[in-house]
């Protein structure tokens, strides 16, 4: 039998990417590579573009001008090797294991496999107890969970997450950071964008900080809180971290 | 007091519904029965035309969609009576529907209000999903979900909504008289329905009978509506 | 109980069962286009079962006013039609979409008024004069306007009254482009005079302060006639049943069922097929 694994989407290559609303450009020109591997993390003041870069990478908008490419890109209509965690997690009115089986059903998976697997992402962050419950009626961090699960259940090559701590309370917020801990160390990349700088710190491999709809540096996540190279990185940090 | 005209064809009036109903009496039945079958046949053909049409529109874009939904919304005024002179024109012998020989049926009371009530549905859903749309819409795209299957997505996650849209269309068709009477002709035992009855009793001047017959009508209506509320509330708490 | 897929099909099959069953009642019909007057008049509620008992054909009626039932014919969207307003009906038939016009019976117009009789045209055998009177006296006037054959006969009467009532006409004359009831409506809370035809009146149930002033008088008359639609002009005509039925109306058995017909033990229709003239 021959098991062969699917061409993989990275490296994603961003070249001169220009994303203008009305005349603003809220991306002004960003060149970049995204590796498979390290967890990139996404930081910088408000109106910076983070969550639009987050956007443009996945698909969610079209650039204005300059070229987004995957090494090799998912067929149209096939299955999606990319998932995206937003901060409030949109489900819909079914129970909590219904809304991972559309997810898988959308993807293609055969419906006599949807269950079992969708059950098991649930498994994967805990849920399993909640499987038949109205999706809408869990908690914060619940429904959190539950969106990561429906994202893990396809198994993705890339996760994108914006902010998807921002809303819950630090209980919530360290199962989430595990569960996304968890799923990196499946296989997974990490492309997150975050306002807190604690997380990025401790689920950072590298982080990319933006300002101003530029990618102003680029470094390992070790090195940037040490010494960001900088000026607008160092006023960040400053004006962020609680000295 | 007594002598006031008025008062007297009110409180006759609830006299002549109570009869009526306690009675049984088998025309009212059977002008009953035909009322519900005709206007919930036509709710249910306006909505499998209607919801789909009006998420299609909520959910795409495309050139001159602005003035799509303007003359949607503004279909949502046909009058009755214009819509039944339509169908009446095609649906009559010398007209290009009429060997099918629908005129003065129920079949023909179906189509026109149904012709009525799809512009509401769809009028409505398209505003309900397209409210909805902004919150759903990039979850969706990034599930990979097509345009189509977000319209049936949509459609089932937003039922509670559209129910109430349901229960419009319902109310406008059971409540027309100008659309029935002409593409039915209000023949007895045919195609006599509650709306054409009481006009029929108002123009032989037996008001007291109309009006009973009026609110046997209004608590038929009230019936159904709270029903659907009851099972729409209940659903909904558990749903979220 | 849950809004759930289950529920809705469960509706959905009752639903197609409720239509599909009425839709199975295919019985002999015709369709006999008459007018609103002599529907409310109760006449049909008493001819046709007797009919259908005979023939064991349902008929069909939709009541209109005499010009919208003679268009409805003209359309082939009739079989038979049985209306009141003779110069219409030779019209009809000249223009080839009637096969032969049988006289059937006549009832007589009333004109009722308050009793108050501002007009004071009570008790008259006149009607000519009475005419004459009301529009001397600009009495408050409803016309049912609506060219049915009540109106035809009321514009007749002005004319014969020697009366222009186009250039005539003031406030007092209200030209409703109503229905005989929804007519007798306006003129009762208005305690106006109308032209009404006796079996209107015999079953109008909110007759406020009016009542019958002039009755008697022969250009009182109201010539009811019966037509078979033309088939050969209107193929789906179905001339065999609806043939029976002109026979039947116009033959002593369905003369003598209209003579029965009585309110309030007061006959209304007085059966004159096969009379030259009429």
């Amino acid at each position: 039998m021959d098991m062969r694994t699917p061409p993989s989407l990275l490296p994603l290559e961003l070249a001169r990417v220009v994303f203008a609303v009305g005349g603003r450009r809220i991306i002004d020109g960003i060149s970049l590579r995204l590796d498979a591997g390290p967890r990139t993390i996404i930081v910088g003041p408000n109106g910076a573009g983070k969550s639009v870069l987050l956007r443009l990478c996945h698909g969610l908008l079209l650039p204005t001008s300059g070229t987004i490419r995957w090494t090799s890109p998912e067929p149209p209509g096939g299955p999606r090797r990319q998932a995206m965690v937003f901060q409030r997690p949109v489900l819909l009115r079914r129970t909590a294991v219904a809304n991972v089986a559309y997810a898988l059903a959308i993807t293609g998976v055969p419906r006599a496999q949807r269950m079992p697997r969708a059950l098991d992402a649930l498994r994967r962050v805990g849920l399993e107890h909640l499987a038949k419950h109205p999706a809408r009626v869990l908690s914060g961090g619940e429904q959190q969970r539950l969106a990561l699960a429906r994202a893990w259940a396809l198994s993705p090559e890339v996760l994108f997450l914006d902010e998807p701590t921002a809303s819950l309370d630090p209980g919530a917020t360290h199962e989430i950071e595990n569960a996304i801990g968890a799923m990196h160390a499946s296989g997974t990349k990490i492309v997150m964008v975050t306002h807190n700088l604690g997380q990025a710190r401790r689920l950072g491999d590298e982080i990319l900080f933006m300002h101003q709809g530029h990618l102003a540096e680029r470094a390992s996540a070790d090195r940037f809180f040490r010494e960001p190279a900088s000026r607008e990185a160092a006023q960040f940090l400053e004006g962020e971290l609680p000295w | 007091m007594l002598d006031d005209p008025r008062v007297n064809s009110l409180s006759e009036a609830t006299v002549q519904a109570a009869q009526l109903v306690a009675g049984g009496d088998p025309k009212l039945v059977q002008i009953v029965l035909l009322s519900l079958r005709v206007s919930l046949t036509a709710v249910l053909l306006a909505c499998l035309i209607g919801l789909p049409f009006g998420a299609a529109i909520a959910v795409s874009r495309f050139a001159g969609r602005r003035s799509v939904i303007v003359v949607l919304n503004a279909l949502m005024g046909l009058p009755p009576v214009v819509v039944g002179l339509v169908v009446y024109l095609l649906l009559s012998r010398a007209g290009p529907l009429g060997s099918f020989g629908l005129l003065f049926t129920p079949t023909a009371m179906v189509m026109a209000q149904t012709i009525l009530i799809v512009p509401i549905v769809a009028a409505l859903s398209r505003q309900v999903v397209e409210d909805a749309w902004q919150e759903y819409r990039e979850q969706l795209k990034s599930l990979g979900e097509s345009r189509l299957g977000s319209v049936a997505t949509l459609l089932w996650d937003l039922r509670f909504s559209l129910v109430t849209i349901v229960l419009a269309g319902f109310g406008r068709a059971a409540a027309e008289v100008g659309a029935v009477i002409i593409v039915g002709g209000n023949i007895d035992g045919v195609t006599r329905v509650m709306t054409t009855a009481i006009a029929l009793e108002t123009s032989k001047g037996d008001l007291p009978l109309a009006l009973g017959l009026g609110m046997i009508l209004l608590t038929i209506v009230l019936a159904l509506n709270a029903a659907a509320f009851i099972v729409k509330e209940t659903a909904q708490q558990r749903y979220g | 109980m849950v809004v759930d897929r289950r529920t809705l099909a469960i509706s959905l099959v009752a639903l197609i069962a409720l239509n599909t069953v009425s839709a199975q009642a295919q019985e002999r019909f015709i369709t006999v286009a008459s007018t609103t007057s002599t529907e409310q008049s109760g006449l049909f509620g008493h001819l046709l079962p007797r009919f259908e008992q005979k023939t064991g054909i349902k008929v069909h009626v939709v009541a209109v006013g005499t010009g919208q039932a003679l268009d409805l014919a003209r359309r082939g969207d009739a079989d038979v039609v049985f209306v009141h307003a003779r110069s219409a009906e030779e019209k009809f038939l000249a223009e080839g979409h009637g096969v032969k016009r049988y006289p059937v019976m006549y009832n007589d117009f009333v004109l009722l008024g308050p009793k108050s009789d501002p007009a004071k045209i009570g008790g008259g055998k006149d009607i000519l004069q009475a005419f004459k009177n009301l529009e001397a006296a600009r009495a408050p006037f409803v016309s049912r306007g609506d060219k049915s054959g009540t109106h035809l006969a009321e514009l007749d009467l002005w004319k014969a009254a020697g009366i222009d009532i186009d250039a005539m006409k003031g406030p007092w004359y209200r030209d409703t482009g109503q229905g005989m009831g929804p007519a007798l409506n306006t003129a009762s809370s208005m305690n106006a005079y109308i032209l009404t035809d006796r079996g209107t009146w015999l079953s109008f149930k909110n007759r406020g302060d009016l009542t019958i002033l002039v009755e008697g008088d022969k250009r009182l008359f109201n010539q009811y006639g019966v037509m078979l639609v033309n088939p050969d002009k209107h193929p789906s005509v179905k001339k065999e049943l609806g043939q029976m039925f002109v026979d039947w109306v116009i033959s002593p058995e369905g003369q003598q069922a209209i003579v029965d017909y009585k309110i309030n033990g007061e006959q209304l229709f007085f059966p004159d097929a096969g009379q030259a003239g009429a």
